[in-house]
């Protein structure tokens, strides 16, 4: 530690202190009064938790919460499709570092990218049915982002293209740090494949597990608006609109700020919430990792 | 070899190495291993495909088939897709808001690091249990507080207003992954510039920022990829059409080409160029950055 006069480390801080202020203490203070407020251009009077009552009976916002919900799918299979390509990677099988390569390849492109590419791949006469029809599967050619019983599967689809390489580097990233000898021990002892990575890789990997799935959790919670815009404006209707979006139009379309800073506090407890375990399994990991 | 080997055993082996070698390799474990590989990485580099093939059609060709390679490659969807220059401006609007933002979260987030990992004072270690909670919360949250902010300051659509929410976004992950790295720098080495009579500042200045070369190269990848790939910040704070990053640009080009295919797949081909330079070159920094803000402390 260096020796300094009392004030000097808060000299240091102070330039990260100011911006952390602007970019997130004062918006963070600012919903909660103006979600208690009637909001015509800047400012307007107080009305109580009039706005969260509004958002609460709004249908659509229960629309909203529904489509995330149902986003949370994609966790199941973001979190098993990461596993298997991590293990099978792990084993180190001929090019391995090109797949590695390949399979991070989507999850350093931009989402409004992916987004465009894939949905003109989805369209009813895309490339996806093309090849459907090419191989007899007519009956699954559908229209994949127009209709509504659709979008949002495809969105998730979507979204599990473009993730599901994080999930695998983080894996593979904790099983290169792990005791070989172990897995060593169990082949010894006759225990197969399927035994050695239920038994015996699974488990040593814990706590990135646990860690990857809160974190993909709140992805899918919020921090998938770009998706959304770009794939489908939250459309056909209300079929793929979820609380972000839902944010937006009445901040940005309807213009009603006081309504939508209500949902921003919702949103904002909600991922607290979530961070709280995520903490929990941070300070674990580094545990293990030191360990 | 081994002159102990059971002399059947010996002649088992096939002479030819290379033939021995293929049939060390082929096993139906390993056979299925690949096809599982390949499988990922055909749905993965199909839509890298189709973006190539497509870009290199006419909407005549494409229309007839999209699966199929372009025979008659042209480049008039280049041409349609740069005209007018717009893809240079939001590629200039994007570098100048990454280049900025980067520079800034870099610059504060290094010198509050130095003091929490370098310094004993009270609130340290408040500010940066602060300062990773903030890492989680979706930047959603905060834009109607900070649009509003903007506006009522004229900041709303300048360059400015924008990368100072943007660093000010970077900043938790950088101080986080900064403290880390600066803690493990060894004392003694900072202990011998003390002896020399350096200053805090220089000490951080010739010491401790040369060390962790690794760590800001990873933040500028990182931290400069985050603020090119976003798309609602730049969406809502930079309303402008002459201010339009690349993100939105494509947004905008995307839906606007929607019945014109083969020309918004050049366009995003043109877009993804740069991602991919990144990716090729600074794929170990990137990783290494993910790792860190994921798995350590």
């Amino acid at each position: 530690m260096l020796r300094t006069s009392r004030f000097i480390p808060y000299l240091y801080l102070t330039p990260a202190a100011l911006l952390l202020a602007f970019t997130f203490g004062y918006p963070l203070i600012a919903i909660f009064d103006f979600s208690t407020r009637r909001i015509r251009g800047a400012s307007g009077p107080f009305i109580g938790l009039e706005n969260y009552r509004q958002v609460l009976n709004d249908s659509v916002f229960h629309q909203a919460v529904a489509h995330n919900a149902h986003l949370l799918l994609a966790v199941p299979i973001l979190l098993a499709s990461g596993l298997l390509l991590a293990i099978l990677l792990y084993e180190r099988p001929r090019w391995w570092p090109l797949y590695r390569t390949i399979l991070f390849l989507p999850y350093m492109l931009a989402v409004p990218l992916v987004g465009i590419v894939l949905s003109n791949m989805l369209q009813r006469n895309g490339i996806v049915n093309e090849m459907l029809r090419a191989i007899g599967l007519n009956m699954l050619a559908l229209d994949w982002i127009g209709s509504a019983g659709l979008a949002l599967w495809s969105v998730m689809g979507v979204i599990i293209w473009r993730e599901m390489g994080f999930g695998m580097m983080l894996f593979l990233a904790r099983l290169q740090s792990l005791n070989e000898e172990v897995t060593e021990a169990a082949r010894i002892d006759g225990a197969n494949w399927w035994q050695r990575v239920l038994f015996v890789t699974i488990p040593q990997l814990r706590g990135v597990i646990e860690f990857y799935v809160v974190i993909s959790v709140i992805t899918m919670l919020a921090w998938v608006f770009s998706y959304v815009y770009v794939m489908t404006r939250g459309g056909p209707g209300n079929a793929t609109i979820v609380i972000e979006m839902y944010l937006y139009n009445f901040a940005f379309r309807n213009a009603l700020p006081g309504i939508a800073s209500a949902v921003a506090v919702i949103l904002f407890l909600l991922t607290l919430g979530l961070t709280i375990p995520l903490f929990r399994l941070r300070a674990q990991a580094a545990e293990e990792d030191r360990a | 070899m081994n002159a102990n080997l059971p002399f059947d055993k010996a002649i088992q082996r096939p002479a030819n190495p290379a033939m021995r070698r293929a049939l060390r390799l082929f096993s139906w474990s390993s056979a299925l291993r690949q096809a599982v590989l390949i499988a990922a990485c055909f749905l993965v580099l199909l839509p890298a495909y189709f973006m190539l093939a497509t870009a290199l059609k006419t909407p005549e060709a494409y229309s007839l088939s999209k699966f199929s390679f372009p025979t008659s490659p042209t480049l008039d969807n280049f041409n349609a897709a740069l005209r007018g220059g717009r893809f240079v401006v939001w590629f200039l609007n994007s570098a100048i808001l990454a280049i900025s933002a980067v520079a800034v979260s870099l610059a504060v987030s290094a010198l509050a690091a130095f003091a929490i990992a370098r310094m004993r004072f009270r609130g340290a270690t408040l500010f940066l249990g602060l300062n990773t909670a903030l890492m989680v919360i979706p930047p959603v949250v905060m834009l109607i507080p900070l649009f509003l902010l903007l506006t009522n300051t004229r900041l709303i659509g300048s360059y400015a207003g924008a990368a100072l929410v943007y660093a000010g976004l970077l900043t938790p992950f950088s101080v986080y992954l900064l403290v880390n790295f600066f803690r493990a720098i060894p004392h003694e080495v900072i202990e011998s510039a003390l002896i020399d009579g350096a200053a805090p500042f220089m000490i951080l200045l010739r010491i401790v920022l040369p060390l962790s070369v690794p760590a800001l190269v990873t933040l500028v990848v990182v931290n400069g990829l985050w603020v090119w790939n976003d798309l609602l910040i730049a969406l809502i704070l930079l309303p402008r059409d002459d201010l339009r990053t690349l993100m939105v640009g494509i947004t905008v080009f995307g839906s606007r080409y929607n019945n014109d295919v083969p020309v918004a797949m050049a366009g995003m081909l043109l877009a993804s160029l740069p991602m991919l330079l990144v990716y090729i070159f600074g794929q170990r920094y990137f990783i290494r950055g993910l790792i860190a803000g994921a798995v350590k402390g």
